[in-house]
Parts: C-alpha cells; sequence; structure tokens
C-alpha cells in the first residue's frame, strides 16, 4: 500500500485517500483546431508507458480533493517525490541514471560515498 | 508427436508412466527464421501453431524471454465467453468461441474446456437496460444468450444472495450458456506441443533486445542468444509491448496495469457457473479442483511489478462476501498480479506497424484469455499473408488516429 505525501495537505496519507488520474504534464493543443488527425490522436489516446521512472498524476479525493503530480518508479513501485500542479518534477529518468550508476560504480570499488 | 489417448494410457502404465516422451524440444536458435514470434503465451503458441498447421509456415521461432505462459496465461481466470456488444469485437470473441469447442480434439490435448456458462449480473435499471441491448445484439450476430429476471438467476445460483434487501439487489443478468473456463496452463502447453509437432522451434530464456530495422523493413532481432533474422515479425508480449514498439521506433496506446486474482482454499462443489458483476467489481468462478476463483479489478496507476495492491483486493473481496455470504469465511490461499496493457477503447490491437514486416498483437487488457485461439488463428493468417485478415482488420493501431474505434468500454459486461 502507497503511502503518498500530499503536497497541498503536508501530510503523508494512506492510499485509499487518493485516485491515480495518469500522465503528468499534458498540455491541452493550444489551437485544437488546427491539430491534424494524428496530433489530436496522440493528445487524446498515446500515453507514455515508461518500465521505469513516471511522472503521474493524483487526486486526494477524501481529502483536500487537490490535483497534484507524483514520479514514481512503475517497477519498484517507489515514491520519489510528490509536487504541487505547475510545477517541475527535481527527479527525472536521466537524473535518475547518474546517482544510481555513480552508487554502482562506489559499490564496486568499494568506496564510501 | 506421440498422440496421447486411453489406450497410450494404459500402455505407459505398463512401465509406470516412465516412457512418455516430451511435450516439445528445447533447440538451439537458428540463425534465420521465416517468421519470428516475439512472445510465447498463449496468444503467442497459438499463432505459431495456426501457422505451421493451417497456413504451411513451418520455419517459425517462438522467442520467449521465460517460460511458456508464464505470463498472463498464467495468471488469468479462466473465463471464456463471446458476448461482445459490437459486430467487430463479436465477431472476433465468437470465432475464438467456435475454435474453443472443438480445441482439445484439435490439440490433442485436454484443455478442460467447459461450458458452464457465464451470468453478467445487472444490479440497476440501467444495467439492465444495457443487458438488454447487448443480448439482443450477440443474438443479431448469431452468439447464443438469454435476459434472466431474478428469479432465473436464483435457480441458476441458488447461493447468491438475490434478496431485495442486498445492498445492489440482483435485478438480473445476462446468461451465456456457451460460456465457460478452460484450464490456461493447458492451452499454452498443448499449443506449445502441437506447434513444436510441426516443426517450430520454441526458443525459452531467449530475451529480445532490439530489432534490425533497415530501410523501414524489419530484417531480424537482436537476442541475449544472438541475432535471428526473419523478415516477418510478430509481437505477441501483452504488458511489455509498449517497451517493444519503443525499441521499434514508434509508440502504441497503451498502458500496462496490475491486475489481479486471488483463489481460496479448495472446498466442495458450490457453484457451477461464472458469475461476473460489473456494478459490485467481482467475478467468481470454481476450479475443477474446488478453489474458487476470484478476479480483483485493475490498480489504476501504471505498473510493471507483477503484483496487486491490498486495497484492491479488499474491495473485490468485499463485492463477492456482498453476493455471496455464504463465502464470508471461506479462507484464501494464494494472490497474484500479471501486467495487462490496456487500450483506451479496452478492445486489442492486431496490426501492421509503421516498420513494414513488424506486426503487433496487444492490447488484450484484462480479457486476452478467451481469445486466444481466434487472437493466434487471424493473426497467424495476417502474418502468412501479409495482409491483416478480415476479421483482425477494424483492430489496426491506426484507428486510434482515424477515429474508428470499437467502444466496447464497459458496453460488453467487461468487468474492468
Amino acid at each position: 500500500m502507497f503511502y503518498i505525501y500530499c503536497p497541498y495537505c503536508g501530510e503523508h496519507r494512506e492510499e485509499e485517500e487518493f485516485h491515480p488520474k495518469g500522465q503528468a504534464h499534458i498540455e491541452r493543443p493550444k489551437e485544437p483546431e488546427a491539430c491534424s488527425d494524428e496530433e489530436w490522436g496522440n493528445y487524446l489516446f498515446f500515453r507514455n508507458n515508461p518500465r521505469g521512472v513516471h511522472h503521474e498524476m493524483w487526486v486526494h479525493a477524501v481529502g483536500c480533493r487537490k490535483f497534484f503530480n507524483v514520479t514514481r518508479h512503475t517497477v519498484s513501485y517507489e515514491i520519489l517525490e510528490t509536487y504541487k500542479m505547475g510545477e517541475q518534477p527535481t527527479i527525472t529518468a536521466d537524473s535518475q541514471k547518474q546517482p544510481r550508476e555513480a552508487a554502482a560504480v562506489s559499490h564496486q570499488e568499494g568506496v564510501r560515498a | 508427436m506421440q498422440r496421447y489417448s486411453g489406450f497410450g494410457l494404459v500402455k505407459h502404465a505398463l512401465s509406470h508412466h516412465e516412457n512418455w516422451e516430451r511435450q516439445w524440444r528445447n533447440p538451439t536458435p537458428k540463425k534465420q527464421y521465416d517468421v519470428i514470434i516475439v512472445g510465447g503465451g498463449g496468444h503467442g503458441l497459438a499463432t505459431a501453431y495456426y501457422l505451421a498447421k493451417e497456413f504451411g509456415v513451418k520455419n517459425v521461432a517462438v522467442i520467449e524471454k521465460g517460460w511458456l505462459g508464464g505470463g498472463n496465461t498464467a495468471r488469468n481466470t479462466t473465463i471464456v465467453r463471446s458476448n461482445y456488444l459490437w459486430d467487430e469485437s463479436a465477431a472476433l470473441y465468437e470465432h475464438a468461441m467456435k475454435l474453443w469447442e472443438g480445441l482439445s480434439q484439435d490439440l490433442n490435448y485436454n484443455v478442460m474446456f467447459s461450458q458452464r456458462g457465464v451470468l453478467n449480473l445487472g444490479h440497476t435499471l440501467q444495467d439492465m437496460r444495457d443487458i438488454q441491448r447487448r443480448v439482443n445484439a450477440n443474438r443479431l450476430n448469431g452468439i447464443d444468450g438469454e435476459v434472466l429476471d431474478t428469479k432465473g438467476v436464483q435457480a441458476l445460483v441458488p447461493i447468491m444472495d438475490c434478496s431485495k434487501n442486498a445492498r445492489y439487489p440482483v435485478m438480473g443478468a445476462s446468461w451465456q450458456p456457451r460460456a465457460g473456463v478452460a484450464r490456461h496452463d493447458a492451452v499454452a502447453w498443448g499449443y506449445a506441443r502441437g506447434a513444436d509437432a510441426h516443426g517450430v522451434d520454441i526458443l525459452q530464456q531467449t530475451e529480445v533486445t532490439g530489432f534490425k530495422i533497415r530501410d523501414g523493413r524489419i530484417y531480424g532481432v537482436h537476442t541475449n542468444r544472438g541475432d535471428i533474422e526473419a523478415k516477418t515479425v510478430g509481437c505477441v508480449t501483452a504488458g511489455n509491448s509498449g517497451v517493444l514498439a519503443n525499441m521499434g521506433g514508434f509508440q502504441l496506446p497503451l498502458e500496462s496495469h496490475p491486475l489481479q486474482a486471488l483463489v481460496s482454499e479448495p472446498i466442495k462443489p458450490i457453484l457451477d457457473t461464472v458469475v461476473m458483476s460489473n456494478h459490485v467489481h467481482g467475478y467468481i468462478s470454481q476450479s475443477d479442483k474446488g478453489d474458487l476463483v476470484i478476479g480483483a479489478g485493475i490498480d489504476g496507476y501504471n505498473g510493471y511489478g507483477q503484483r496487486g495492491s491490498y486495497p484492491t483486493v479488499e474491495h473485490t473481496l468485499q463485492a463477492i462476501v456482498e453476493m455471496f455470504p455464504i463465502f464470508s469465511r471461506v479462507r484464501m490461499n494464494r494472490q497474484w498480479g500479471g501486467i495487462v496493457d490496456t487500450c483506451p477503447d479496452a478492445c486489442p490491437i492486431i496490426s501492421k506497424t509503421p516498420v513494414k514486416g513488424l506486426f503487433f498483437n496487444c492490447g488484450w487488457g484484462t480479457g486476452g484469455f478467451k481469445a486466444t485461439p481466434g487472437s493466434g488463428h487471424v493473426f497467424a493468417a495476417s502474418l502468412a499473408k501479409g495482409e491483416m485478415h478480415p476479421i483482425a482488420e477494424p483492430f489496426s493501431m491506426f484507428r486510434f488516429h482515424s477515429g474508428a474505434l470499437i467502444d466496447e468500454h464497459g458496453a460488453a459486461g467487461v468487468a474492468h
């Protein structure tokens, strides 16, 4: 069970208070009428489905009822951070790679980080 | 292939059943095949079987990163039905149903297909209207179906709480008598044995790590056991289809979710049909071994971990106990999850792709098992000819740009 930090309530709460609402940071086309079928189809139906770090929206359904963003790993299910709407993630798939690789190297060499 | 029969059983009893031949070989990969199937689950093995048996393409490899039928084929709740609303999906699932009806004989392998009927319950007036619409549509498509009232449901399943005092009273149901359950492992094994007998190489513990593409055309795959060449590649990889599509340089409109199921301790025969309820969200049947097989819903978030969340299990069991108070003290034995690749319109993708020669059969979401023979058959036909089979044609991945969706969501008693 997830234990999710709501950035608006400023508290950790249990998963059942929340609902997942799909991929975060999707921008509605500014001029929908000007979209090609492909652009509009991509906006409506095509979502990132990474095996790894994923940014998604959740809603604190039985709490403050606000939407916020979660960065989560889709294999380990580890929640890496939560942040308010309109903010950008500090942890991304790219930023995750380096510390892990560095950790692996330091582990190999027996170096204390 | 050594054929199975009652006589064979007696013959092998004389040698203490120690001399049965292996059901399939464990070959080393060749350098080149005519067709490569990626994914050794039910759908992939069925595709290979029909390719070799019906369409004369014998030089085929099935590449599986784990072991045969270790993914969703072994993780589903084994329900088989074809009562879908729209013509396109009804044609596909009924095609599968007709193959199911002769499958054990065709494969010479007992897949334990039991046509014990499936009930889709209605708990509200709107449920009942939808059920009437769907059953009428089914009958127009030549698929059996009946609308039952509360009394009819109670007569079929005496242990269900059909009283007016239930939180969501049962107002009726759709009933498809030809529907039922099948032994899921046997389906994978039966197809594997059949395909192997027709010369298909089944390569387990072989993981595809990339596609070999030149000028927009596929000519092979990279694997952890070396490169293998083929001009036609069919991917049947369920939850990992999106990852493979990215290797091919395009995106599929799929999201992978964990879906879980659980079984109880074995009990005496008590439930002789399959009961599904969309509204309270639970479905249940009893296996031949005696355990109650219970399907839960998907977790709403994306995930590749083959496990589900406990709140989902809890909600499912609430629904089951709501319908069957008699099961309130049955203990659950095992619980597991699989990764389902859900499509926005809850229909599969059986399609060509932007890469020539590369085909995908995926997006079956929460209900792929029932379609295994039909899916394999139409996909094999498409791979053999290079053109989509008429039944598969509407399930193109390009429908998400053309807008020709098959909006089966919720309309077909799909319990998700």
